[in-house]
């Protein structure tokens, strides 16, 4: 066995209230392990019969040191670690590392390029959607949803595997652009999909928006108020499930998100069916987002021009010698990013997404810093869940749509 | 009716209880409902419609490990998560079965540093070891047939302990 170390209950006992101590409160662990806590979340609950008084979050059961990795390779090289951060919005992360370092570098992107990003982390927020509608569906014992929406995620996935070769860590979007420009057939599949899926919302709606067994189970529950969503730094479909208009790709537009025409849906109940409706929303949204940028996808380069930052297509390499030295630099020794710090921010499906970088003028990043949504919105739990019942906890929790990943890094 | 018609007579079979207990194993093998990061999602997609594991006898995903045969480790296993990974596997009945699913439960995967188990059988025996990135959905379920030949064809296990 590795060294190790183990949290015991005895560890989280003056996080409780007086009550149990005295035995008249039931002391209740929930996970790891557990089928509803999305990934190993532990809760030690405080129980009043079965109402919650007390929910203490314990995370770090995923805890992967991703941050300090990044600090020991180089900039292009730290991308492969952006994936695992939060694995349902890979190509997001790339994007606001990427982002990151362009701000640092003062690079500049193609315009095909933004666009082809702009489809992909849209059709990643449909994907991650899908993952958590099912789930959070699954939660609340409603078992077909989950296969209907698994088997939409899947043409997702098949796009991104289209253009990368790999079906989640796609590393597709780099630093000043992209791998490479996307396949001739990556239009018609998107427009296949684009065709395909609204009428795939309208099934996931006819399940759930008004059944009963449903609503029972949503409506009313986990409520919080925009001021406590806002004092708690919740983003996201969270905030914006409490009436506050708030989303990077709009307030902060960045990658051309301006050029685009959606909306932001709202609700102000902010509870766990309107963060339901926020997203389903939401999905048919990035919908109208990914078909914008589809009928206006500029042709182009889809990487810069500067060399000293990003490598030379591989077509150069066999012809122009400078190329092949550039090349071999950059991926060997890569390259010095000028001395300072940046930080940039985009929407992910949880919230905002921001990464802090800071460079002391070497190969490899001084520090990286992740601002992840899940880890703020995981905060608003404990005062979501009180007063509920444990089966509305496993509701609550699924609304929040954490990803152990994202708050662990 | 269709098929015993086209089949006719088979008479009996005759075969050992060792195997036919391997062979009923084999098809009702529950695997325990435990996914750690990112692999675990490729496991729900190999469970979903697209590639629908039910079709190997792998269809009941038990969220108890009491009543599990087979524990995935789908994803990295973190210092902290150690202890309870082993308590998991501890608490499984015999006989039990071990998948590393994917690089960072076999061997550490792109994360050698402090924070992670350098490969999940330094905790727990593992019996198949299925690469990837995570790995897809075919990629599991080759895993899964290549435990299950192991089952049926008794091919010894390293020493569970």
């Amino acid at each position: 066995m590795p060294d190790i170390f183990e949290v015991t209950v005895d560890d989280l006992k003056h996080l409780v209230s007086e009550r149990a101590v005295t035995g008249e409160t039931m002391l209740l662990n929930m996970g790891p392990q557990h089928p509803s806590t999305h990934g190993v979340l532990r809760l030690l609950l405080e129980l009043d019969g079965e109402t919650v008084v007390n929910c203490i979050p314990d995370i770090g059961f995923l805890h992967t040191g991703i941050e300090k990795n990044m600090e020991a390779k180089t900039y292009q090289k730290a991308e492969v670690m952006t994936d695992r951060l939060d694995y349902l919005n890979t190509v997001g992360n790339n994007l606001a590392y990427c982002m990151a370092v362009e701000k640092l570098l003062d690079l500049d992107v193609p315009p095909r390029a933004q666009a082809i990003r702009v489809i992909l982390t849209e059709l990643q927020r449909i994907a991650s959607h899908l993952v958590w509608l099912g789930t959070a569906a699954l939660d609340v014992a409603a078992m077909s949803t989950f296969l209907y929406c698994f088997r939409e995620r899947e043409d997702i996935l098949d796009i991104l595997e289209l253009v990368s070769g790999q079906r989640m860590m796609t590393t597709y979007i780099r630093p000043g652009g992209l791998w490479r420009d996307v396949p001739v057939e990556f239009e018609a599949a998107v427009r296949d999909f684009l065709k395909m899926f609204p009428k795939r919302i309208d099934q996931y709606e006819a399940l759930l928006t008004r059944n009963p067994l449903f609503l029972d189970r949503t409506l009313g529950i986990g409520k919080i108020s925009a001021e406590e969503a806002l004092n708690l730094g919740v983003t996201g479909p969270l905030l914006r499930a409490v009436g506050v208009k708030w989303d990077l790709r709009k307030a902060r537009p960045y990658s051309g998100y301006e050029q685009y025409e959606f909306e932001v849906p709202t609700r102000t109940e902010g509870d766990v069916y309107a963060r339901y409706l926020v997203r389903v929303q939401e999905m048919r949204e990035s919908l109208k987002i990914v078909e914008q940028a589809l009928n206006k996808l500029p042709m182009g380069p889809v990487r810069s021009n500067n060399r000293k930052y990003v490598p030379p297509p591989r077509s150069e390499i066999g012809v122009s010698m400078e190329a092949l030295i550039h090349h071999f630099k950059l991926w060997t020794e890569g390259f010095n990013a000028p001395k300072g710090y940046v930080y940039s921010a985009v929407e992910s499906p949880r919230g905002e997404l921001g990464v802090y970088l800071e460079s002391d003028g070497g190969p490899h990043p001084y520090r990286v810093h992740w601002r992840t949504p899940s880890f703020d919105n995981l905060q608003a739990l404990p005062l979501m869940a009180k007063g509920h019942l444990i089966a509305d906890l496993v509701a609550i929790i699924g609304s929040i749509d954490i990803v152990l990943g994202d708050i662990d890094r | 009716m269709g098929v015993e018609q086209k089949l006719g007579n088979l008479g009996i079979v005759t075969t050992t209880l060792e195997q036919a207990v391997a062979w009923s194993r084999n098809y009702a093998m529950w695997p325990m409902l435990f996914g750690l990061a990112c692999c675990a999602i490729e496991m729900m997609a190999a469970q979903a419609s697209d590639n629908d594991m039910s079709r190997f006898g792998m269809e009941l995903m038990r969220p108890s490990p009491r009543q599990s045969d087979l524990m995935i480790v789908a994803g990295r296993v973190s210092r902290k998560m150690a202890p309870v990974l082993r308590r998991l596997y501890d608490q499984m009945p015999e006989p039990k079965w071990v998948i590393a699913m994917g690089d960072c439960a076999s061997c550490g995967g792109v994360f050698n540093n402090y924070a992670i188990v350098q490969g999940v059988d330094e905790v727990v025996p593992v019996d198949v070891y299925v690469a990837g990135c995570p790995p897809r959905p075919e990629a599991l379920i080759h895993g899964i047939l290549t435990l299950q030949d192991k089952v049926v064809k008794k091919i010894k296990f390293a020493e569970k302990g």
